[in-house]
């Protein structure tokens, strides 16, 4: 009996994978078949689409735009969190939890309610400041926090924290030199895993550069869209290889913690 | 007064990053929860009052329908795929794989996934090409992929990984010897799921559905990507209110719409948290 349930089981388990393994490939490899398609009913598969990628300045701004944001929102928010970080957790312990609440806190705010608060203030920064889209790094910066915050706080959690910095400092290191020079280099994996989940969710962000009318990578991607459905989906594809890419980059920064944790 | 001096010093290592998230975070939340009771004349209820306005029902009316329909397919189906998942080898290649693909799937919704869809079953996709020289025109009635019922499938391709990774935790709670216990007790498996693994597991599953709702319902850039014209749905309305894209720019009424919002997730989020409590009594 024990036996036939056991079968039973592994009949299950197969036929779940292949239908939902079917499932979720099938929209991919579908924007693939899209985008080599050729002209006519019959033609071969030609990367036209993707050659004519360059062709579209608009697309191209919009691509250069968003690395642009990536870059600036995950050094920036690095640069706000990391010291911030360290602080709490040597000197502001009461604060600690705080910081985490605040920090999670996006996580349950929609975006498309975020903006509508964001939209006066980006009106007042086009007209007082600066209208680059550029600022939209700003905005960009809280929705990656919850993101960098768990990177950080596992790296953190991983050295000891209070006897590095005592260490540093009784051998005469000022509070700069022990974040850059202590802390830093012991925590990298962890700062490469949050740069890169800032990047793939900024390369990713539609909402808040749509509704604030700034084109950015996924604005100019819809425009695209009505178009020239094929050249669209082909930077669709583009963009999704490179987050994948960004995302087996996490794996593997990932990976060496993990074994010395097992070993430990 | 060495300890005062100290604590305000201490203090102001703090200070960059809470004048960054006081600006960034509370200021745009502050602007919403205020700016929802002010008018071009000061205090008024009028953007709440607009909310009755047909097609604002209509689609807060779809949005709730629109989200319990995903989360509760999702939460199923979601559900088949974790115990597939949970009852194979622990440390196996496709466990490692599912996981890590649902932790990608899960955060894939957005313009691409509409795309990706459109190039699957739109009208010239190549699913839709093959099933319509097979006589299977499933678009006989219309095309719903750009409606209510396509916003449906597409959001199950990201509400379905995250029901994964949610309920994982759960059921990999489950130890083996309860269902040993059970059948020495002369159970079946009919009993063991009646009365041990389901009373255990329903928390974690109703508060996994919660999530999944809250999920759908947050969602804008699928839903925006996909369908052009209109708003069926509220973010799709708020977006009206607020670009003016079509019809009027109301600041405010868009306020009091990303507050109706705002106040359905934070419910659900809350019952989520009840939720998550009960469950981790049993199963960590």
């Amino acid at each position: 009996m024990i036996r036939g349930r056991k079968a039973k089981l592994q009949v299950f388990r197969i036929v779940a994978f292949v239908l939902f393994g079917g499932f979720f490939v099938m929209p991919i490899y579908a924007m693939f078949e899209f985008s080599t398609r050729g002209n006519g009913a019959d033609a071969p598969r030609t990367l036209a689409n993707w050659q004519a990628i360059g062709t579209y300045p608009d697309m191209v701004a919009g691509i250069v735009n968003s690395l642009e944001l990536a870059a600036i929102t995950s050094i920036a928010i690095l640069v706000v969190l990391v010291p911030t970080m360290v602080w709490v957790r040597l000197r502001l312990p009461r604060l600690r939890r705080a910081i985490e609440l605040i920090s999670l806190l996006p996580l349950t705010i929609p975006a498309i309610v975020l903006v509508v608060g964001f939209w006066p203030m980006y009106q007042w920064l086009g007209n007082n400041v600066s209208d680059s889209i550029l600022t939209l790094s700003f905005a960009y910066a809280i929705l990656v926090l919850p993101y960098a915050y768990r990177a950080l706080d596992a790296g953190l959690a991983a050295i000891d924290v209070k006897t590095l910095s005592e260490a540093a400092r009784s051998l005469g290191a000022g509070w700069p030199t022990v974040i850059w020079r202590v802390i830093v280099p012991n925590i990298s994996s962890a700062l490469l895993n949050a740069a890169l989940l800032s990047v793939a969710l900024v390369l990713g962000e539609y909402t808040i550069a749509n509704n604030l009318l700034y084109p950015n990578l996924q604005v100019s991607l819809v425009s695209l869209g009505r178009t020239n459905a094929g050249v669209s989906i082909a930077v669709a594809v583009a963009s999704l290889l490179f987050a994948f890419a960004l995302l087996i980059a996490i794996s593997f920064v990932g990976r060496p913690r993990r074994m010395r944790s097992e070993v430990a | 007064m060495v300890g005062g001096r100290r604590l305000s010093l201490d203090w102001i290592g703090a200070v960059p990053f809470l004048a960054y998230v006081g600006v960034f975070l509370f200021l745009p939340t502050l602007i919403i929860a205020v700016g929802a009771f002010f008018g071009e004349s000061g205090f008024t209820l009028s953007n709440f009052a607009n909310l009755s306005r047909s097609y604002i029902v209509t689609a807060t009316v779809n949005s709730i329908i629109l989200s319990a329909v995903t989360a509760v397919a999702g939460a199923v189906l979601g559900a088949l795929l974790t115990y597939a998942i949970a009852t194979g080898n622990p440390k196996g290649v496709v466990r490692r794989i599912a996981v890590s693909a649902s932790g990608v799937l899960a955060q894939f919704g957005g313009v691409t996934l509409a795309f990706a869809f459109i190039a699957t079953i739109g009208p010239a996709g190549f699913v839709y090409l093959w099933a319509s020289q097979h006589h299977l025109d499933f678009y006989s009635g219309g095309i719903w992929l750009y409606d209510l019922r396509g916003l449906e499938l597409v959001y199950l391709y990201f509400q379905i990984p995250l029901m994964v990774l949610v309920f994982l935790p759960a059921v990999d709670g489950i130890r083996p010897q309860w269902r040993e216990a059970t059948e020495s007790l002369g159970g079946g498996t009919w009993h063991y799921w009646r009365y041990v693994a389901g009373p255990l597991l329903a928390p974690a599953f109703l508060g996994a559905t919660l999530l999944l709702f809250a999920n759908a319902l947050s969602a804008y850039a699928t839903a925006a990507a996909l369908i052009n014209q209109g708003g069926p749905i509220l973010p799709l309305q708020i977006s009206n209110a607020i670009t003016s894209e079509v019809g009027l720019h109301e600041p405010g009424f868009a306020k009091a719409q990303a507050v109706v919002l705002i106040a359905i997730v934070a419910i659900v989020t809350a019952l989520y948290g009840l939720l998550q409590r009960r469950t981790a009594r049993w199963l960590q």
